[in-house]
């Protein structure tokens, strides 16, 4: 199958790699730009666990083609809280015990960063509708809902 | 959350300095950061994946096989069939002596349940194996079937699978499990009221959110590290070390995070059949369930149906319970004749009841093999028995809470296995939930203990 190049930032890092023509933005990250942050749990667009951020836009990676992708600047949940200090929804999760398995956090963290990135104040039905596309079987909603709302009042602390 | 500490205060050993704190997580920095490692996010050049040809059809002979065109598919490696298994007939609970060995790892003759493995497709491409999966000829003589576990008990129903004549697993008692206690005839006769009810269920899928699989990476000296998400890495190891007829030291088997299983990862499907696919090309090989297989393919919860015959007092004493228990465990026994045999133990209830009848069966079906799932064989149970306790608590009048304080078991009664109880704590238990959720019950159940029974 033919090979295309593709250009993007992942993370704030120029990238450019070849990648199969029809490849998926998933396959290409975790197969072939080592980021294996963003999960595969359907790959069929329904569970979430693959959610990254394309220019600013929440994005499920299974039914995105990398090639759709040149030239973007994409988001993973590896790209976040670097230095050892953890992004607010990352921190809020981790205390607020809403992670079980682990298996969706990552695609959590990144809905949950697209909600805060466009609403620094999200009321809980904003919260709920922004994480309805993510599957969770382990946790139940209510502490990653807790979670998320955590994270908006830190941050709100923050600017305050 | 308020913890009661003078419950038990003289048995315990410790201050429960722990209980009531939130630690954190040792895994949960992983998960936040995305740096956790399930099996899946390995990489290994060379990579091959394995995809399944599965029965289309609840219950058919083989006639034959054709895989030639599938061999002939661009990328494709290897083709597996039944011959390739060095061991093809397997149970998974044999290791505790739980046989016969009764499921091939891939079918030859027979296919018992729509979804079963039949020939292992091996390409370079998740996609050149699945085109070339689709290419694989299988002709069926298509069966009857049967999906209910009384029809499957009648005389001259379909046989589901060869090992267990008339559909039920035999256990070392008989075709059931049973356990018997007191005289359940005189218990009724002497019984205000009869009650007898039956209840049902549906299979559950696990539904975990990380799909079954495993990759596997030849190590040489017919050696095999086999990175894998189940639940079970015992039963693991061991299973492949007698379907592949090699000693374990050949097989690593590396667990680690499971993302969800709930049961559904503890049977022994993925593994044996990748490692041989790893042995026989040289090559890494992935073999992971997509959404589909998981959902249709891996193994549920089972179906029961219980038929509960209780007969109670007007004051409230349950005195007789017969229950028949029916576990469907499809076409193959996985770990649904433990979860049968645990049915048998639970049916009491956590109630003391001075008669009591009970058997279990498990049943074959052609339906999907059903297997281990949060609390399988005991947690349908609990639905129907508590059910039941309400139903009973309205035939004579009587609040639910109430009549269960009744019925609750206390230290130093003789349970229905004729084992006494210790250490009961319900009726504590009880009280603090009617407490919590203001439930108004009399002052004397209140004054209750599960130390000793009131006169
Ligand atoms: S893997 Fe993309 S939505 Fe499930
Ligand atoms: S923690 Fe397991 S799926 Fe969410």
């Amino acid at each position: 199958m033919a090979r295309v190049p593709v250009q993007f930032r992942l993370n704030g890092e120029d990238r450019a790699e070849f990648v199969e023509s029809g490849t998926t933005l998933l396959h290409a990250l975790r197969d072939t730009m080592g980021d294996i942050s963003p999960k595969g749990g359907c790959h069929q667009g329904t569970c979430g666990a693959c959610s990254v951020i394309v220019d600013g836009e929440l994005r499920l990676s299974c039914l995105t083609l990398a090639e759709s992708c040149e030239g973007a600047a994409i988001e993973t949940t590896a790209g976040l809280g670097r230095d050892g200090v953890l992004y607010p929804v990352q921190r809020a999760i981790l205390d607020g015990f809403a992670t079980q398995c682990g298996f969706c956090t990552p695609g959590m963290v990144m809905a949950a960063k697209a909600l805060l990135d466009h609403t620094p104040n999200p009321t809980r039905e904003d919260v709920i509708e922004a994480i309805s596309g993510n599957i969770c079987r382990c946790t139940g909603y209510e502490p990653i809902i807790n979670a998320v709302l955590a994270a908006a009042r830190s941050n709100s602390q923050n600017a305050g | 959350m308020e913890l009661r500490k003078s419950y038990f205060a003289d048995e315990r050993k410790d201050d429960l300095h722990e209980i009531g704190q939130s630690r954190p997580r040792s895994d949960a920095p992983g998960h936040v950061t995305g740096k956790t490692v399930y099996f899946a996010d390995r990489t290994f050049p060379d990579l091959l994946h394995l995809k399944m040809v599965r029965s289309p059809h609840h219950h058919a002979n083989i006639r034959s096989i054709d895989t030639s065109e599938a061999e002939k598919h661009p990328g494709v490696i290897r083709v597996l069939t039944a011959k390739d298994v060095p061991h093809n007939v397997y149970t998974i609970l044999i290791l505790i002596q739980v046989g016969p060995e009764d499921e091939t790892v891939l079918a030859d003759k027979k296919v018992s349940w729509k979804g079963e493995a039949v020939v292992a497709v091996v390409a370079t491409s998740e996609r050149a194996a699945q085109e070339a999966a689709a290419k694989v000829k299988v002709d069926y003589e298509v069966l009857p079937a049967v999906f209910d576990v009384l029809e499957a008990l009648e005389p001259g129903a379909v046989q589901v699978n060869e090992h267990h004549p008339g559909n039920y697993y035999h256990y070392d008692s008989g075709d059931h499990r049973k356990v018997r206690f007191g005289d359940i005839e005189a218990g009724f006769a002497m019984a205000d009221h009869i009650l007898e009810e039956t209840y049902s269920s549906s299979p559950i899928e696990q539904a975990p959110t990380e799909t079954t699989g495993c990759i596997v990476a030849p190590e040489g000296n017919d050696r095999f590290t086999c990175y894998t998400n189940t639940q079970a890495m015992f039963f693991t190891l061991d299973n492949a070390s007698i379907i592949l007829q090699m000693p374990g030291h050949k097989l690593h088997m590396v667990g680690g995070t499971v993302g969800g299983g709930f049961g559904g990862k503890v049977d022994v499907i993925v593994e044996p059949i990748a490692i041989l696919a790893a042995k026989l090309t040289g090559r890494p090989v992935s073999f992971i369930y997509s959404r589909e297989e998981e959902m249709q393919i891996s193994s549920p919860r089972a179906a029961e149906k219980i038929i509960i015959r209780d007969g109670v007092m007007d004051d409230g004493r349950l005195v007789a319970r017969q229950v028949t228990g029916y576990t469907d465990a499809g076409a193959y026994s996985r770990h649904s004749p433990y979860g049968a045999q645990k049915g048998a133990a639970h049916y009491p209830g956590p109630y003391t009841v001075p008669n009591v009848w009970i058997d279990t069966y498990c049943v074959y079906t052609n339906r999907t093999p059903s297997s281990a799932m949060r609390g399988f064989g005991v947690t349908i149970a609990d639905f129907a028995l508590e059910v039941q306790m309400d139903k009973l608590a309205r035939l004579i009048g009587m609040d639910p809470l109430e009549f269960r304080f009744i019925n609750a078991y206390r230290d130093g009664d003789m349970k229905a296995h004729r084992q006494p109880t210790e250490g009961a704590a319900l009726i504590e238990c009880m009280q603090e939930a009617a407490r919590v959720s203001n439930w108004p019950v009399a002052q004397k159940y209140l004054d209750m203990s599960s130390r000793t029974r009131e006169a």
